[in-house]
């Protein structure tokens, strides 16, 4: 499943991406903000970055057992800060459809368009 | 996809002669139709593989390929370390040693019915599925490393299940050659709660009915009857297994240019076999074989739990459990001499024919079951390994139905509650936590399991046997 994201700033693309992973597993609208976590993470290019930013979230919903839908990043140079807000799965809330089991290199890309704006995406396996 | 750059060798083999950067030609065993309808990626993921350093023979597509990560899934390939072979984590799969295991209960379809609805409850109830779902089973580090050495081995000696199951499991249950010490951190972080869970996707748990015996003196070796009653189960190593693979890729995509390896695709990353990085890949990959023969050990024992509550009569024999996403070390002939290979099977299920010296003495003149999953309202099937596999593709043989629509498609076309209610109409009981889940896994977003298993039938991979209808279906 492809998940993308677009913004003004690869920071800002970088965070929808990480809401559209969230959207792979439930509708992000229905996550309350009870939580905030740090994610650090370093790759030597923006694209293995990308993957080790998704892959950091997939692992702390994995083990936390829960959903995010805030993010927020800031790139300096190889390093990722990143915060995320989120909440315990609730099943019955959230009806999520499928565990991520982690984000591939498959259509992997973070570029610039001509007008500017940065995307950000890949394919991740459920 | 376009067909006019095969070569039609058969009904259901089509070959890529090689060219470019390709060392061996690429084939896929499928028929016309299936052929026509696999996407366009298959053909430039399957020559992929063929350019890979060390591979032997060719790179092989089943019957049910699809668009993969770097290789495609229901790809079969095998490296030869004494020329270069690699190892490759996307060769592998995320989800290691993910397969299908089926057991034998003794009863008919006509036993279980009036318990149907009581059986789906207590399955529900005892077996842990969906996202966010805990195992009772806590593991130390100790005991991690004696579960990722041992197998259902393991999970037999902390008194889920019998010796006898063991037999029943391809490498007798336990993988040898794991190395826990190439487990991180983070691998054994996710595994923790996740012991005896099914997880979600495409992972379900099924009480079926045995709905057409195809070949009767192979289906009564395997002991099924027509009308027989049968539970089938389809996981893998959880997130131990999701970890080790998400880890790797990146080890491999960064050590490949520091061994030569050129890669036309990321996602092809790998690593030369004798090289650390490869060896310790194949240390733990192995170790999340155990993980996953493990899991589903544990699983049976709810399994069993579940059924001593419901049908206490029944009695839960394992016909086998096979891997579909792995690599393992074979010996294969090759142009009549005997080769040490390392087989990587992503979504391609292994088929040993009759005689083979790694089967168990029960299936030494049926060839191993074959496991096929396919949907929660079309069919699953038992096939039977053949002779002719060994030449044709080291043999392996399909895995399942294959998805012929996204997610995103599917769950636009169908609503998860309607699904449920369609099925239950049709007798088909299904519990699962999340209706967008049951939604994006209609039986319609896949491809014709039918179709799948005939050609693999056809094209001599493996032997139709039996045909399995779902009557109770627990998804994630």
């Amino acid at each position: 499943m492809g998940v993308r994201g677009g913004g003004a700033t690869k920071e800002e693309a970088f965070e929808q991406a990480a809401v559209a992973l969230t959207a792979v597993v439930t509708d992000p609208r229905d996550i309350a903000l009870l939580e905030e976590i740090d994610v650090e993470c370093e790759a030597p290019d923006d694209e293995l970055l990308l993957a080790e930013w998704l892959n950091a979230l997939i692992y702390q919903m994995a083990t936390r057992r829960m959903l995010f839908a805030r993010f927020e990043v800031r790139i300096d140079g190889p390093r990722l800060s990143g915060k995320a807000w989120g909440e315990p799965v609730d099943v019955g809330r959230h009806s999520p459809a499928v565990e991520v089991k982690g984000a591939t290199y498959t259509q992997l890309k973070v570029a610039r368009d001509e007008t500017g704006a940065w995307l950000a995406q890949l394919v991740v396996d459920v | 996809m376009e067909i006019s750059r095969f070569a039609r060798h058969s009904e259901t083999e089509w070959l890529i002669e090689p060219s470019g950067r390709m060392r061996v030609p690429a084939v896929i065993y499928a028929t016309e139709e299936l052929v026509r309808d696999m996407d366009q990626k298959v053909f430039e993921q399957t020559t992929n593989v063929a350019t890979l350093p060390g591979i032997v023979k060719a790179s092989y597509a089943m019957p049910d390929a699809h668009w993969g990560y770097g290789f495609p899934i229901g790809g079969v390939a095998a490296f030869d370390p004494a020329e270069g072979g690699v190892v490759s984590a996307g060769g592998v799969g995320f989800d290691v040693s993910c397969g299908v295991r089926t057991m034998l209960t003794g009863l008919t379809a006509e036993d279980a019915e009036p318990a149907k609805t009581l059986l789906a409850d207590a399955l529900f109830r005892h077996v842990p599925v969906g996202v966010g779902s805990r195992g009772k089973i806590k593991l130390n580090d100790a005991e991690m490393d004696e579960m990722l050495t041992g197998g259902a081995s393991w999970a037999v000696g902390r008194g889920y299940g019998t010796p006898q199951d063991l037999e029943r499991i391809e490498e007798r249950g336990r993988m040898q050659g794991a190395r826990p010490e190439a487990v991180s951190a983070r691998a054994r972080d996710r595994q923790r709660e996740e012991m005896g869970t099914l997880g979600s996707g495409n992972h379900y748990l099924e009480v079926q009915r045995v709905a057409a015996i195809y070949d009767d003196q192979i289906a009564s070796l395997y002991g099924i009857r027509l009308n027989d009653l049968v539970i089938s189960v389809h996981c893998g190593s959880r997130g131990l297994g999701h970890q080790i693979g998400t880890e790797f890729l990146k080890k491999m995509v960064m050590s490949a240019p520091g061994y030569g390896i050129e890669m036309p695709d990321r996602e092809l990353a790998c690593a030369p076999i004798d090289s650390p990085i490869g060896q310790e890949y194949l240390g733990a990959m192995r170790a999340a074989i155990n993980c996953a023969l493990a899991n589903r050990q544990i699983i049976t024992h709810l399994i069993r739990k579940a059924f001593a509550e419901i049908l206490p009569v029944a009695e839960l024999k394992l016909l086998y459990d096979v891997s579909h996403n792995t690599c393992k070390v074979e010996e294969h002939d090759v142009g009549g001499v005997s080769r040490r290979l390392f087989v990587h099977r992503k979504g391609a299920t292994r088929a040993f024919g009759p005689g083979h010296p790694d089967l168990p003495e029960v299936f030494k003149n049926t060839g191993q079951p074959v496991l096929i999953g396919g949907t929660m309202g079309t069919a699953s099937y038992i096939l039977a390994g053949t002779s002719e596999g060994e030449e044709r593709s080291f043999s392996s043989s399909c895995h399942g139905a294959g998805r012929a629509m996204s997610r995103h498609q599917a769950l636009k076309q169908w609503k998860g509650r309607e699904m449920v209610d369609y099925l239950a109409g049709r007798g088909i009981i299904i519990r699962s936590p999340s209706m967008r889940g049951v939604a994006e896994e209609a039986p319609g977003a896949y491809k014709d399991v039918g179709a799948v298993v005939d050609a693999a039938d056809e094209a001599g991979l493996s032997r139709k046997v039996a045909r399995l209808e779902p009557m109770v279906c627990v998804k994630g």
